[in-house]
């Protein structure tokens, strides 16, 4: 991990995503001092993420509407059909720009603007998935001199997403849900 | 030297080179989202085959055929029909009988892009009976996209999602009765564009051009910096009657804007809103 303190978590997950962030998110408490953004590839609107996460776990949990600033103790899930991007001082742009890799939300451009916007303050997770996205965004977040980890596609869901991450993102490590989750509850206690 | 980091290269190549378009062309994409403007000037760099920002900088203050593509790539035109049904049906039941009062109505579609929003509210108006009596004014900066709104021609494999909006946002009849297809391609109705006045108008930098009793500016100011949208409020706050109504898309809101204080909310979950009395 970089020694920069954490400022804001990204998570992104596709194919299986919603098992592997049921083990990840409701263990967080509800002071949990980070924001969190998650991009999910979801068909159509409306989601449903927000209700589902909201009943199960203690941080708040909401879709973001534009120019939100993000807060610490949140979750904030991607509104389907728009990209989440975070701006320079820290909160939220929306955008309706075409989908990337099929998607809209896509993971690379959250992690993208993200990694541009908090640079080493920035702690990346790819989880499980059947494409390629997150990768890119991964990549970048590791040149801004953030940090990633990846859901171990040996036992990931969906390998694919996570295989690809690892690939073009040499830096980033290899973890089961279980310590990503301790590494999550331990950066923000940093 | 002063001990404020530096700012990364790549910004403040993006800076000249914004600053670059407006002095010379006066497209004004300064204040802009910075994280949706960087990311789409990185994708138009690439597919355009510049090194840098700064070769592209170069490019567009000597050579005006720069312009069209790199609007293209900075103005973004993702719209469909009856786009968020919701919001469609909330207009007619909710809007529409407010504008039944008005002998002779204005509506502006502020950001219209390829006009999908336009022949939306047309065919509803027309629905309604309401269509007669309504001048629409739609606006964009994007040359090529108004020229698209103003043909009213739309690849055919878009119509089935438009249908099912159509149906979605209470359609009172089929969307098949406003369009003619050819050529893999569906014509809309001249009729519905008999009143829709077209035309280039820039929420940056021009001021407010009429008055109306409705605008609807959907997915536009999500480009914009906080500052800009308080400038586009207050365009529509300054066009909007008392009473009037304003649409915004399904994730914005006027909480953030400085012009909140003169709207109250109509159709919350629809982002519709109301200008106040005073
Ligand atoms: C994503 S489209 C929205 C289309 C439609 N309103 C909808 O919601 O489906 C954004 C549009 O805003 C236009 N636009 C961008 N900057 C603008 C400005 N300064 N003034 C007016 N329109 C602008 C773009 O050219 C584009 O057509």
């Amino acid at each position: 991990m970089s020694a920069e303190p954490v400022a804001a978590v990204v998570i992104g997950a596709s194919a299986g995503a919603v098992q592997a962030l049921s083990e990840i998110l409701p263990r967080l408490p509800a002071d949990y001092p980070l924001p969190v953004l998650v991009v999910v590839h979801v068909p159509s609107a409306p989601s449903g993420l927000t209700t589902l996460f909201s009943t199960k776990c203690a941080m708040a949990v909401v879709e973001p509407d534009d120019k939100e600033m993000l807060a610490p103790g949140t979750i904030y899930f991607a509104p389907p059909g728009y990209h989440l991007l975070v701006e320079p001082g820290g909160s939220v742009a929306l955008s309706a720009d075409e989908p990337v890799l099929y998607s809209r939300p896509s993971i690379d451009v959250l992690f993208e603007s993200a990694a541009d916007s908090f640079g080493p303050a920035l702690l990346g997770i790819v989880l499980t998935g059947a494409n390629e996205d997150g990768a890119r965004g991964a990549a970048q977040i590791v040149a801004q001199g953030g940090s990633v980890l990846v859901e171990d596609p040996a036992t990931a869901y969906a390998a694919t997403m996570p295989a690809a991450a690892l690939a073009h993102c040499p830096a980033a490590r290899a973890l089961s849900l279980d310590a990503i989750c301790e590494a999550l509850i331990s950066v923000a206690a940093q | 030297m002063n001990e404020a980091p530096a700012e990364p290269v790549e910004d403040i190549e993006i800076q000249l080179l914004l600053e670059a378009l407006y002095q010379r062309y006066h497209f004004d994409f300064r204040h802009y989202a910075k994280s949706s403007i960087k990311r789409r000037l990185r994708q138009a760099r690439e597919q355009l085959g510049f090194a840098t920002f700064s070769a592209m900088q170069e490019k567009v203050l000597h050579s005006e055929a720069m312009v069209g593509p790199l609007l293209d790539y900075l103005t973004v035109q993702v719209s469909e029909m009856f786009r968020d049904p919701g919001y469609f049906k909330a207009m007619r039941e909710r809007v529409v009988p407010h504008l039944r009062t008005y002998p002779s109505l204005k509506i502006w579609i502020a950001g219209c892009s390829h006009g999908e929003e336009v022949y939306s509210f047309a065919i509803m108006l027309l629905e309604e009976g309401l269509l007669d009596r309504t001048m629409i004014y739609a606006t964009d900066i994007n040359p090529g996209a108004l020229e698209v709104a103003r043909s009213g021609v739309y690849p055919l494999d878009r119509i089935a999602a438009f249908t099912r909006n159509h149906q979605q946002a209470g359609g009172k009849t089929s969307l098949a009765d406003y369009y003619t297809t050819a050529y893999g391609r569906a014509v809309f109705d001249k009729k519905l564009r008999a009143q829709v006045v077209f035309s280039d108008h820039s929420l940056v930098t021009d001021e407010v051009f009429t008055e109306c009793q409705l605008v609807s500016c959907r997915n536009v100011m999500i480009y914009f910096d906080r500052t800009l949208q308080d400038r586009a409020v207050g365009l529509f706050r300054d066009s909007l009657t008392r009473r009037g109504f304003l649409g915004l898309g399904s994730k914005e809101t006027l909480r953030f804007s400085e012009h909140a204080a003169a709207f109250t909310d109509f159709v919350r979950e629809e982002k519709i809103y109301q200008r106040g009395e005073a």
